[in-house]
C-alpha cells in the first residue's frame, strides 16, 4: 500500500532559556501507521509532542499537517484539527464522572444552555461497548483504579475523531489484560487509517505493535528505522550510544543460611491478605505482581505508613512495634517510594538538605544547623554514588530522575538504614542511569544491606533478585528462588486468581 | 444492575455527605433554641433570622463558585459595601432608583472581573489578589462617598419600592423567596450548564481541563464575575435591610460567607460543592447569630461558637478528601 503522509515535522527547534530542548528534530508520520518515538528520558519526546499540540511554541521549523503548514497556539486548536493526546501523567478530573471527563469541552447541550448528562452517558456506554470496558459512566473518576482511569483517558482521546493519536507511555499503569485491550484499540485505529505516535520504553510493546521507529537522543533526531528490520540492541544503541545488556541473574548471591534481618508474619490490611516472608542479610528480594496486587501496600505496612489490621514484624529476631514511619526509620528501614516527587524528595530543597533530612538531628549544634558539615557529608555521597549535580547546593528539581533517585538512596544510607525498600526503583529513569542504579543496589547488597525491590518490570526482577515473591490480589501466591524463575512462571502466578485455576 | 448500584451509592453518599450533616445540624440548633427560649419561637425571630441571611446568603452563593474552582474571594464583603455606597451616591446625585440598582450589581460584577483577570490571566494567587481588591473596594467606597454615610430611600417614599424585594408592606419576608430563587438559579448554572461543568472541572484538575481544550482562563474569570455580581446583589439586600450605609465597613462579612460555604460542605481545595449546602450553612450561621442572645449569650459568644462550628466543618472536609 502506498504510504500517505499525514504529518511532517521538519527541523523543529525549541529552547527553554539557555537549554536547547529540541535541535532540528524531524518526524514523519503516515496514515494507518503506528510510529514509535523512542529515546531516554530527557531526549525531547514529550517536548516534541507539546510543540505539535500547541502547549509549547517552536522557535523554528515547520509542521505540515494534512498538506498544510500549521502552527497551533492552544491544545484546543490542535484537538479541533484532529490531533489528540493520551498524556503520560494521568490528566483526569477526579471529582467529575467518567462521562463528564470523556466529554469535557465537548458537552452535549440542550436548548443551547443546559448540559445533557443523559446524552453523554449514553455515548459513553456506546464507546465502552466498542472497547470492552465495563465501567459505569456516572462513576466519579476518582473512585476508579489507576488502570481504569488510564483506559478512560485513552478512550477519551480516541473518541475525538482524531486523525493522529499520540500515546505518551500509556501502559505504565495498565494490567496485562488492559494492555491487550489497548493493543486491540490501536489495531482498530490503524485499520481506520488513523496515524498513531506511540511513546514507550517497553521494547516488547514496540516490537509487537509498531511499524516504524523514530529515535531521539539529547533533543536531537538520531534516525528512523522500520520495526521489522531492527533489533533491540540496535535501538538501545541508538538511544544511549552504547549497548546495555539486560541478562537475568543466574543464581542467588546470598547464602541460604544468612541471618534473617526482617521477618514478616501474617500481615493483614484491607488490601493485604495474610502475607509472610523473611528477608536475609545481603539479599535482594524481588516483589513481582500486576498493578494492584498489593506489593506497595505491603511495603507501606512494613514502613508504618498505613495502619495494619494484624500481623507481626521482627527485626533481627526481635519483635518490632511499627505504627508510624518514624518507628520504621528508627528500626533502620528506609523506603524509596515509587512516586519520588510526591513522597521521596523535596524538590525545592538542595541536594545536601535532602540527604540529611532523616538524620538532621545529628547535624544540629546548640540548636543551630551545621551547614558546613552537611555539605561535606553530602559531597562524599555525591562522589560515592556518582550523582551528577553542579554542587550540593543545587535544588533537587534540577536533577534528572536517576540522580534524584541516587539522592534518595544517599539519604537512607546516611541514616544507616540496613533494610531498604525500593519501590519501582527505575520508574521514569532513563536506560543509562538505570544500570547505574542496578550496580549501586548490587554494591549495597554486597556490603550487607538487605533490599526489598518492588518492580513491575519482569526483566528488572529477574536481573536483580536473589529470590522472588509473587503477589496477586493482596496475597503472596509463590516464592521462587532465582534459579527457578522465568518470566512465564512469574506471570503464571501473578495472574492466578482465587476460585479460578488451581495453582499447581 | 447499574441503576441499583447507583441508587445504593447515592443513598450512601447522601447519608455520609456533609450536606446531610449540615441539615441535621441546622434542625438540631433550631430545636435547641426553640426549647431553651419561648421568645425564640415567635415569627418575629424567624423573620430576623431571614433578615440576617439575605446579604450573607447572596455573598455565600456567589463565592461558592469561586471556591469550587479551588480559589477564594476575600473581596466580597467590602465589594458589597462599596457597590452599595457608590449606588447611594448615584442616588443622591439624582439617578433613578432602578438604574441605581443596576449600577450596584454592575459595580460588583466589575470588581469580580478585575479579580478574575488578576487570578486567571495574570496568575496571581487568589488569596492575595482578592485581599488587594478587598482593600481597594473599602478605600474606594470611602473616597467616592467622601467618608460620609449614604442613606437609601425609606419605605413608603416613591423610590422605596426596592425594599419590597425583601419584605412586603405587610411584613411578609418575601426576601427568603427571592434568595431561594437566586439559589435555584445558581444551582442550575452550577449543575446544568457548561459554566458550572468547567468550574467543577477547573477545581478538580486545572491542567487536565486546559489540556482537554477548554479555555480555562475564561471560565475561571466567569466564576469571579459571578461572585462579584452576587456581592452587588448582596449590596442591594444590605441597603434594603439597613437603609443607611457607613463608609469603611464590610470587612469581615466575607469570612461569615466563606464560613457558611464551608459549613455547607464545599471543599476549599476545589472540585466539590453545592449551592444547597451553602444556603444551609448560611442559615446555621444566622440561627446562631439570632439565637444566642435568646439564651443570654452576648455577640462575642457567637464568634466563639461560630469558630468552633467552622473548625468542625473543615475537619469533615479534610476527612472526606482523604477518602477520595
Amino acid at each position: 500500500m502506498e504510504r500517505e503522509t499525514i504529518l511532517e515535522m521538519k527541523d523543529i527547534s525549541k529552547s527553554f532559556g539557555v537549554v536547547k530542548a529540541l535541535k532540528e528534530v524531524k518526524l514523519e508520520l503516515a496514515k494507518g501507521e503506528v510510529h514509535a518515538l523512542m529515546g531516554e528520558n530527557g531526549a525531547g519526546k514529550s517536548t516534541l509532542v507539546k510543540v505539535l499540540t500547541g502547549i509549547h511554541r517552536k522557535d523554528s521549523g515547520q509542521v505540515i499537517y494534512d498538506g498544510k503548514e500549521v502552527e497551533y497556539k492552544t491544545p484546543k486548536e490542535s484537538q479541533d484539527a484532529g490531533i489528540s493526546v493520551v498524556h503520560q501523567e494521568l490528566n483526569m478530573m477526579n471529582h467529575l464522572t467518567v462521562a463528564q471527563n470523556i466529554f469535557i469541552g465537548r458537552e452535549s447541550v440542550k436548548a443551547k444552555v443546559f448540559t445533557d448528562d443523559r446524552a453523554i452517558n449514553a455515548k459513553t456506554i456506546e464507546l465502552f461497548k466498542m472497547f470492552n470496558m465495563d465501567v459505569n459512566p456516572r462513576e466519579k473518576v476518582g473512585n476508579l483504579t489507576v488502570g481504569k482511569q488510564q483506559m478512560v483517558e485513552i478512550i477519551k482521546a480516541v473518541s475525538m475523531d482524531a486523525k493522529v493519536v499520540i500515546f505518551d507511555e500509556p501502559t505504565a499503569s495498565l494490567t496485562e489484560k488492559e494492555i491487550d485491550e489497548l493493543f486491540k484499540i490501536i489495531e482498530d485505529l490503524r485499520s481506520k487509517g488513523i496515524a498513531i505516535v506511540y511513546i514507550s520504553h517497553r521494547m516488547d510493546e514496540i516490537f509487537k505493535i509498531t511499524d516504524k521507529i523514530t529515535i531521539m537522543r539529547d533533543g536531537e533526531y538520531i534516525g528512523q528505522v522500520n520495526t521489522n528490520e531492527t533489533t533491540k540492541d540496535e535501538l538501545i544503541n541508538m538511544m544511549v550510544g552504547r549497548v546495555v545488556y539486560e541478562d537475568p541473574k543466574q543464581e542467588a548471591e546470598v547464602d541460604e543460611n544468612a541471618e534473617v534481618v526482617l521477618s514478616v508474619k501474617n500481615l493483614r490490611s484491607p488490601h493485604v491478605k495474610d502475607v509472610s516472608f523473611d528477608l536475609r542479610k545481603g539479599e535482594i528480594l524481588g516483589f513481582s505482581g500486576l498493578m494492584g496486587a498489593g506489593r506497595t501496600e505491603v511495603a507501606r505496612l512494613i514502613f508504618g505508613a498505613d495502619p495494619k489490621e494484624s500481623g507481626e514484624i521482627y527485626i533481627n529476631g526481635e519483635k518490632a512495634s511499627i505504627s508510624k514511619p518514624q518507628d520504621a526509620v528508627d528500626n533502620g528501614i528506609g523506603y524509596l517510594s515509587e512516586d519520588r516527587k510526591q513522597f521521596g524528595i523535596v524538590t525545592g530543597m538542595s541536594v545536601a538538605d535532602n540527604v540529611v533530612q532523616p538524620s538532621l538531628k545529628n547535624y544540629v549544634k546548640n540548636l543551630i544547623i551545621d551547614d558546613k558539615r552537611i555539605h561535606e557529608v553530602s559531597e562524599k555521597y555525591v562522589g560515592d554514588l556518582k550523582v551528577k549535580t553542579s554542587s550540593t547546593r543545587q535544588l533537587l528539581r534540577n536533577l534528572s530522575g536517576g540522580n534524584q533517585q541516587k539522592v534518595v538512596i544517599a539519604k537512607w544510607l546516611e541514616h544507616n538504614s540496613d533494610i531498604l525498600i525500593f519501590d519501582e526503583p527505575t520508574r521514569g529513569i532513563d536506560v543509562g542511569a538505570k544500570s547505574e542504579i542496578y550496580s549501586l543496589m548490587n554494591e549495597l547488597a554486597k556490603e550487607g544491606k538487605s533490599i526489598i525491590m518492588i518492580s513491575s518490570e519482569l526483566t528488572e526482577i529477574l536481573r536483580m533478585s536473589d529470590r522472588i515473591v509473587v503477589m496477586c490480589e493482596g496475597r503472596k501466591v509463590k516464592e521462587l528462588p532465582i534459579e527457578e524463575a522465568t518470566q512465564e512462571k512469574i506471570l503464571h502466578y501473578a495472574t492466578a486468581r482465587i476460585g479460578g485455576d488451581t495453582l499447581e | 444492575m447499574n441503576d441499583n448500584n447507583g441508587l445504593k451509592q447515592t443513598f450512601g453518599n447522601v447519608i455520609g455527605s456533609q450536606k446531610f450533616i449540615a441539615v441535621l445540624a441546622l434542625i438540631a440548633i433550631y430545636i435547641f433554641f426553640a426549647i431553651s427560649s419561648e421568645a425564640f419561637r415567635s415569627t418575629d425571630t424567624l423573620v430576623s433570622i431571614f433578615d440576617a441571611s439575605y446579604y450573607i446568603g447572596f455573598l455565600a452563593i456567589g463565592v461558592t463558585f469561586v471556591i469550587i474552582t479551588g480559589g477564594i474571594d476575600l473581596s466580597i464583603g467590602t465589594v458589597m459595601m462599596c457597590s452599595a455606597i457608590i449606588g447611594g451616591v448615584f442616588y443622591q446625585m439624582g439617578l433613578p432608583m432602578w438604574l441605581v440598582l443596576i449600577a450596584i450589581i454592575s459595580i460588583g460584577g466589575l470588581f469580580g472581573l478585575v479579580n478574575g483577570v488578576l487570578v486567571a490571566r495574570f496568575k496571581l494567587p487568589s488569596f492575595i489578589a482578592t485581599l488587594g481588591t478587598m482593600m481597594i473596594a473599602q478605600g474606594l467606597g470611602s473616597i467616592v462617598s467622601n467618608v460620609q454615610s449614604v442613606t437609601f430611600p425609606l419605605r413608603g417614599t416613591e423610590d422605596g419600592f426596592y425594599k419590597n424585594i425583601f419584605r412586603l408592606e405587610n411584613n411578609f419576608p418575601i426576601g427568603i423567596i427571592v434568595l431561594g430563587l437566586f439559589a435555584v438559579l445558581a444551582a442550575i448554572v452550577l449543575n446544568k450548564t457548561k459554566i458550572g461543568r468547567y468550574i467543577f472541572s477547573i477545581g478538580s484538575n486545572r491542567e487536565a481541563t486546559r489540556l482537554s481544550g477548554v479555555n480555562v482562563n475564561q471560565w475561571e474569570t466567569i466564576a469571579y464575575v459571578i461572585s462579584g455580581i452576587f456581592a452587588g446583589i448582596a449590596g442591594i439586600a444590605y441597603a434594603a435591610t439597613y437603609t443607611t450605609i457607613l463608609p469603611g465597613e464590610g470587612a469581615g462579612f466575607e469570612l461569615d460567607a466563606i464560613a457558611g460555604v464551608v459549613i455547607g460542605g464545599t471543599s476549599l481545595s476545589g472540585g466539590i460543592g453545592t449551592i444547597f449546602g451553602t444556603v444551609i450553612g448560611v442559615f446555621i450561621m444566622s440561627v446562631l447569630k439570632v439565637g444566642l442572645p435568646y439564651i443570654d449569650l452576648q455577640p462575642h459568644y457567637q464568634l466563639f461558637i461560630t469558630g468552633i462550628v467552622l473548625i468542625i466543618a473543615v475537619y469533615f472536609d479534610v476527612r472526606r478528601r482523604k477518602k477520595l
